[in-house]
């Protein structure tokens, strides 16, 4: 177990570390920060000309989202980069625990979209007057972490669909993209054909969104209950079938020979 | 001659990497039709009439600005990762008229995304293509492209010094389309932000653009296009000569 926890902490950061090596201030503030701020803002004006939704619905909407930018292309990149920078290969030969080096990988990407997704609602309450009231904060807190942690799982599955395909940043910035279309981001799910709110209720992030924007205008954390725990379970299931996709992709690597090939 | 030689075949080189890129058939077509459908909506769910062919403009508009941004951004990156940037400088041309058939390409590649939405806002949405003045359309639109272009070059000539060109690129996708009024009015904007807007040329292309598809006054925009293009092709050869000359002074033309 203390092998499993090592591996999981320290190997995770590690990792984190190796394969995130190129990122500083100079790359981070403008990228992870100075992005998501004017997504809020263009969405938030988009949204008063057409006089469609109230600013804190964009507000609560974009902040969530915007935890995708460093979860959905955080983990791709921390599974699939191995590859790239040509140390799966020592990566696989290892004796670790599987789980505890896939799962480790989403710990530093989780704290990052959490800091994303706080900085953005601190914009949101600054620039745009968003004020949800202090007992709204531990439970927003809550669903924030719930829903990072469900973009992580899915950005595990691109990870692992990037130790075959030769362009997983086509699938992910596509999955990116549609996640602000399909997952109530700024357009409520009613509004859209059922077929598109349907693939919404799939992804990561729509229940979150949905419980932050009701926590945000009044509810209690247990009126949101069942939204939240759909999006752990909508978690789970996306981190399981990364797994399972993880091992698929590294036993046939491994006998066909490829690894590390593109 | 050689001038405009040089800037059909590098306009054309240019034109086929762009072509072969899936990161930019994702910039210049996914991305604006995924754009253009989240606009869609939010104005059906909204109160303002009238407004889908506005959308179908801007979110192309935002697609020609992306790719440009992203592709100009990286020409200089990639000519570094690929060792063929000091072939670039070393060659006879000056850099600027180097590298302004390469942005022009990025600017052409980003008319895609106008085409991209406007089809798709007619076929899914049924948004009524007639112009009010289609040959005035004509015109505004390759103006608006090559002032981007040149938009472009400027930007391009400053990451010859600063190498994190993606992350500058990354900053300023969305404070573009904000300050020029893309799917919005500035007038939501503070009054601070109108002098940004009003050197920016997508500010001007997109209104040049809107008069020509649903009426009004095109040849005042028309002509401030054609001004701020004029201007960012002169500051880029500018820029391009100083930002080369210290980066060959300082020895950090090729460091990554």
């Amino acid at each position: 177990m203390t092998t499993f926890l090592r591996v999981f902490f320290v190997g995770g950061v590690i990792a984190f570390r190796g394969l995130f090596n190129w990122i500083r201030p100079a790359i981070y503030i403008p990228t992870m920060l100075g992005s998501p701020l004017f997504q809020l803002i263009f969405f938030t004006k988009l949204g008063q000309y057409a006089q469609a939704e109230s600013t804190d619905f964009y507000v609560v909407g974009n902040s969530v989202q915007v935890c995708a930018m460093a979860a959905v292309y955080g983990m791709t990149m921390a599974i699939s980069n191995e590859r790239q920078m040509q140390t799966l290969g020592p990566l696989l030969a290892s004796p670790a625990n599987r789980a505890a080096v896939f799962l480790g990988r989403g710990v530093p990407v989780l704290a990052n979209g959490l800091l994303v997704s706080a900085f953005t609602f601190a914009a949101g309450a600054v620039l745009l007057g968003f004020h949800p009231g202090l007992d709204a904060v531990p439970p927003l807190i809550v669903i924030v972490l719930v829903t990072v942690a469900s973009c992580t799982c899915f950005g595990m599955l691109l990870g692992s669909v990037g130790l075959r395909a030769k362009d997983v940043f086509f699938a992910s910035n596509l999955a990116y993209f549609l996640m602000l279309l399909l997952c109530g981001v700024n357009i409520p799910l009613d509004v859209l054909p059922g077929w598109m709110s349907a693939i919404g209720r799939c992804l990561p992030l729509t229940h979150g969104i949905a419980a932050a924007r009701e926590v945000a205008a009044g509810a209690s954390f247990a009126d949101v209950g069942g939204l939240v725990a759909t999006e752990a379970g909508i978690a789970a299931a996306y981190g399981a079938a990364g797994f399972l996709l993880f091992r698929f992709f590294e036993r046939e690597s491994r006998r066909s020979a490829v690894l590390d090939v593109y | 001659m050689n001038a405009l030689r040089l800037i059909w075949a590098g306009f054309r080189m240019n034109l086929k990497m762009l072509g072969t890129s899936s990161f930019f058939m994702l910039t210049a077509v996914v991305q604006p039709v995924i754009f253009a459908t989240v606009a869609y909506y939010m104005f059906r769910s909204g109160g303002r009439a009238g407004t889908l062919l506005y959308a179908s403009l801007g979110a192309g508009m935002m697609g020609v600005w992306s790719t440009t941004l992203f592709a100009s951004g990286g020409m200089i990156q990639w000519q570094r990762w690929q060792g063929t940037l000091e072939l670039g400088v070393a060659s006879p041309p000056t850099m600027g008229l180097l590298y302004l058939p390469f942005s022009l390409a990025n600017a052409f590649t980003g008319m895609y995304a106008l085409a991209a939405t406007l089809v798709w806002g007619r076929l899914v949405f049924g948004v009524p293509l007639r112009l009010a003045h289609p040959f005035q359309f004509a015109l505004a639109l390759p103006a608006t492209v090559i002032a981007l272009g040149l938009m472009g070059l400027v930007l391009a000539s400053t990451f010859v010094l600063y190498r994190n060109a993606n992350a500058l690129a990354n900053l300023l996708e969305y404070p573009v389309w904000i300050a020029s009024g893309l799917v919005f009015s500035t007038s939501l904007l503070p009054a601070w932000t109108r002098p940004i807007s009003w050197i920016l040329p997508p500010y001007w292309g997109i209104l040049a653009l809107r008069r020509a598809a649903l009426g009004g006054d095109v040849w005042g925009p028309l002509t401030m296009v054609l001004v701020a293009g004029a201007a960012y092709g002169v500051v880029s050869f500018f820029t391009f000569r100083v930002f080369e000359h210290r980066a060959r002074a300082r020895a950090t033309l090729s460091l990554t």
